[in-house]
């Protein structure tokens, strides 16, 4: 990471990095995709070049149809139809994924490219930085 | 690109998710930690995996966690054996990484 950042002009462009963030939980029963939501939130407010990344369960997190007030737990998935509104436009759906779940794009909130493991790969291997959630 | 799991494989199926990624042909490397490095078992269902996928994967296990889990003697042949250094080394080396959670 560029240590120096506190102390650039933050409109140097040279200083966007690729980041990836990879969401592989389904959305309830851990708090993980909630908080991997807020902090894709937080990485909008500093420009950076964000993709996101649902594979495994974390496919379940797009999911249409999400209806939380029974399980008194917030619904957080309108949020992902708002990301577009931060800049954050890249989403991607890993395919194997999706069809072991029996899920195609019909069946999410949001419009996603859909990418097979490999050039899920390549574009892993494009990035500066990759987290999981 | 290096990749970091440190799920046991037979609690979770991290291992296998990682591996449909990294064996593209991109000459990624594999680092087994903690849980993870059950993984490196020799005529295991997991190992089996993992030789398979030994085609196109570096893999590496670090060796203070296989000790700890008494594996020392079971562990798949070609796995590279690293130490806190070489994990350090592993990193430095790479363009990126991921730790698999």
């Amino acid at each position: 990471m560029n240590e120096t950042t506190g102390g650039v002009d933050e409109g140097d462009p040279g200083l966007v990095k690729k980041f990836m963030f990879v969401n592989r939980k389904a959305p309830y029963g851990t708090i993980y995709a909630l908080e991997g939501l807020e902090v894709v939130l937080i990485s909008a407010a500093f420009d950076q070049d964000v993709s996101m990344v649902f594979m495994d369960d974390g496919v379940y997190q797009l999911v249409k149809g999400q209806h939380t007030k029974a399980i008194g737990m917030k619904n957080f998935s309108p949020t992902y139809r708002a990301l577009e509104g931060y800049d954050i436009e890249k989403l991607y759906v890993e395919q194997k994924s999706m069809e072991a779940r029996g899920l195609t794009e019909a069946d999410l909130l949001v419009p996603v490219e859909t990418l097979s493991s490999a050039d899920m790969a390549g574009l892993m291997r494009s990035q500066d930085v990759v987290i999981d959630f | 690109m290096l990749h970091i799991v440190n799920k046991s494989p037979f609690e979770s199926t991290t291992l296998e998710s990682c591996l449909r990624i990294a064996t593209n042909g991109q000459g990624d490397v594999l680092l087994l930690i903690e849980d993870g490095v059950y993984a490196v078992t020799k005529n295991s269902v997991a190992g089996n995996m993992l030789h398979e996928a030994m085609k196109d994967v570096k893999v590496c296990v670090l060796w203070p966690d296989a000790e700890a889990r008494g594996i020392q003697d079971r562990v798949l042949e070609g796995v590279k054996m690293v130490d806190y250094a070489g994990f350090v080394d592993l990193v430095a080396e790479s363009d990126n990484v991921q730790s698999w959670l």
